[in-house]
């Protein structure tokens, strides 16, 4: 694909020699569209998004965003190259000590030297996108989940990014905000232009708005299509997981010896 | 035998590499001086929560300190008639060991403590993970500021438990037990030289400062993200630092005050 905003290519990575989380995962992310890694927990859905920020650095492989060789650039330039990424992550992660105001002016004035009443604009304008502008002089702990997530999502996007990253945003919301945020995600891509990248678990919202999505099973991307795609595949992994069936591909037991001798040698 | 090897080994390579990591970051921070230097406001709130909340254990701790000292020296030294000398035990006492020692052991446990728990607990909660993505570097923006707090507080904060332990030991041998006033001073006057005791004194508390808020940042830094690393991470900053004080204040004082 070579309108592609990010490209991995054959990336190994593992956090201790004994368990590898990739064996060689590939995929491409297109410039402009909504695209979700899906998969089971603990398969390094935000590992990977961690790959793509240049948090972590891949043992082997390649990891491109915009033709830019992520782990291969230095202190100055990845950090150039972050600021065209906006990441939000589960937890909202806002800085606890500022105000909703001043988390979302934290990267404003970290990075330019704008006037007050400039920031204050731009700052409201955010706001009043994801609907929180009344909440602008709030502390994060005077803020519901669901607010939080929203504060955040303002935050990730001040600085106009390219690639939107959403670590799992659907997790833990009550229906209504879960709407707010499925809408928020969809309409953000459309007006702002965005490439977004979605990890999550949700499939009936993640399938709602994605427009490509990749299964990542056992540290490689199993499956890869349209949602629609995906729903009507003949393959009994994605069958499992997109109806979300107790026992198949993905075993329901963690592996263990035979359960009657198990019970036996407790008896000893 | 070959699992306690192989156990001894593996724990030495682990102190080795935390202790290579513990200097790649130490580095890392003394770079972010410019940043610090950049903004003032945010290091002058730093040094508000560092330094000025501390005031308040440290004032306490040099009145005990200095009186006890002061009745003490008082009770040994009345024997030989020697009382004249309390002013001279009492600020000698404090300026070159306890001064230093206790205020370096009470900022471990009041300012450390929180600095550790603060940027532990900032890491748990992905703010730092956050920053870096907002291409904020987290060493120079939260650790570096708290450092060169750290580093100008304690010092600062030692001067005062000397100037205040000397004062509530003179206010217990000479208001209370009606040591001479004029002796007390002058002894002390005659005998504390600048450069040996004073100096020194603050050189030992400049030295404790670095060590104690290194091991702060980093224990924080380094913490587990969970509540059970933070937890951990705060133990072992107050306990490594205690460690390391009495450890060094041993050296720095053979250093400065033997005469072999």
């Amino acid at each position: 694909m070579s309108d592609s905003l990010v490209s991995i290519r054959d990336v190994h990575f593992s956090w201790n020699p004994r368990r590898e989380i990739y064996t060689g995962v590939s995929l491409e992310i297109p410039e402009g569209k909504i695209t979700a890694i899906m998969g089971p927990s603990g398969t390094g859905k935000t590992t990977l998004l961690r790959l793509i920020g240049g948090q972590l650095r891949p043992s082997s492989g390649s990891v491109q965003v915009a033709g830019e060789e992520i782990p291969k650039l230095n202190r100055e330039k990845l950090y150039k190259a972050r600021r065209r990424m906006g990441m939000l992550f589960q937890s909202g992660a806002l800085l606890t000590d500022l105000s909703v105001f001043e988390n979302i002016a934290f990267p404003i004035r970290e990075h330019y030297d704008f006037t007050e009443s400039m920031i204050r604009d731009i700052v409201l304008m955010k706001l009043e996108l994801v609907g929180l502008r009344g909440a602008r002089d709030l502390m994060p702990s005077e803020l519901s989940g669901g607010m939080k997530r929203r504060v955040a999502l303002a935050r990730a996007i001040v600085l106009d990014p390219l690639l939107m990253m959403y670590d799992e945003p659907f997790t833990g919301l009550d229906p209504v905000t879960l709407g707010t945020i499925v809408t928020l995600i969809k309409e953000l891509n459309e007006s702002l232009g965005l490439t977004s990248v979605i990890v999550s678990h949700d499939i009936r919202e993640t399938f709602s708005i994605a427009d490509h999505v990749c299964i990542l099973s056992e540290g490689i991307i199993v499956a890869a299509g349209s949602p629609e795609e995906l729903m009507n595949s003949d393959s009994e992994f994605v069958q499992q997981f997109v109806n979300g069936k107790p026992d198949g591909p993905m075993p329901f037991h963690y592996p263990a010896g035979d359960y009657t001798q198990d019970l036996l040698d407790g008896d000893i | 035998m070959l699992n306690f090897l192989q156990t001894t080994g593996a724990h030495i390579i682990d102190t080795l590499s935390n202790l290579g990591k513990a200097t790649l970051f130490l580095f890392n921070v003394l770079l972010g001086l410019k940043d610090v230097l950049l903004r003032p406001k945010v290091f002058v709130r730093e040094l508000y929560s560092v330094g000025v909340l501390s005031m308040l254990i440290i004032i306490f701790s040099a009145i005990f300190v200095g009186m006890v000292m002061s009745l003490l020296g008082y009770i040994t030294l009345v024997d030989f008639g020697a009382e004249e000398s309390l002013g001279l035990l009492v600020s000698l006492s404090l300026i070159r060991e306890l001064g230093p020692v206790l205020s370096a052991l009470l900022f471990s446990g009041r300012a450390g403590s929180a600095l550790t728990a603060e940027i532990g607990l900032m890491k748990a909660t992905e703010q730092l993970a956050s920053m870096e993505m907002m291409a904020v570097d987290p060493v120079r923006r939260i650790i570096a500021p708290r450092f060169f707090a750290g580093l100008i507080t304690l010092p600062i904060l030692t001067i005062i438990f000397m100037a205040i332990g000397i004062y509530s030991g003179y206010l217990v041998g000479s208001v209370w037990l009606g040591v001479d006033d004029g002796s007390f001073w002058s002894q002390m006057q005659s005998k504390v030289e600048f450069r040996h005791d004073i100096v020194n004194g603050i050189i030992k508390s400049v030295v404790f400062a670095f060590v104690v808020t290194w091991i702060a940042v980093f224990q924080g830094y380094n913490a587990m993200p969970t509540s059970e690393g933070v937890s951990r991470a705060t133990t072992n900053s107050v306990v490594y630092s205690a460690l390391a004080v009495l450890a060094l204040d041993f050296i720095l004082t053979a250093l400065m005050f033997s005469n072999f």
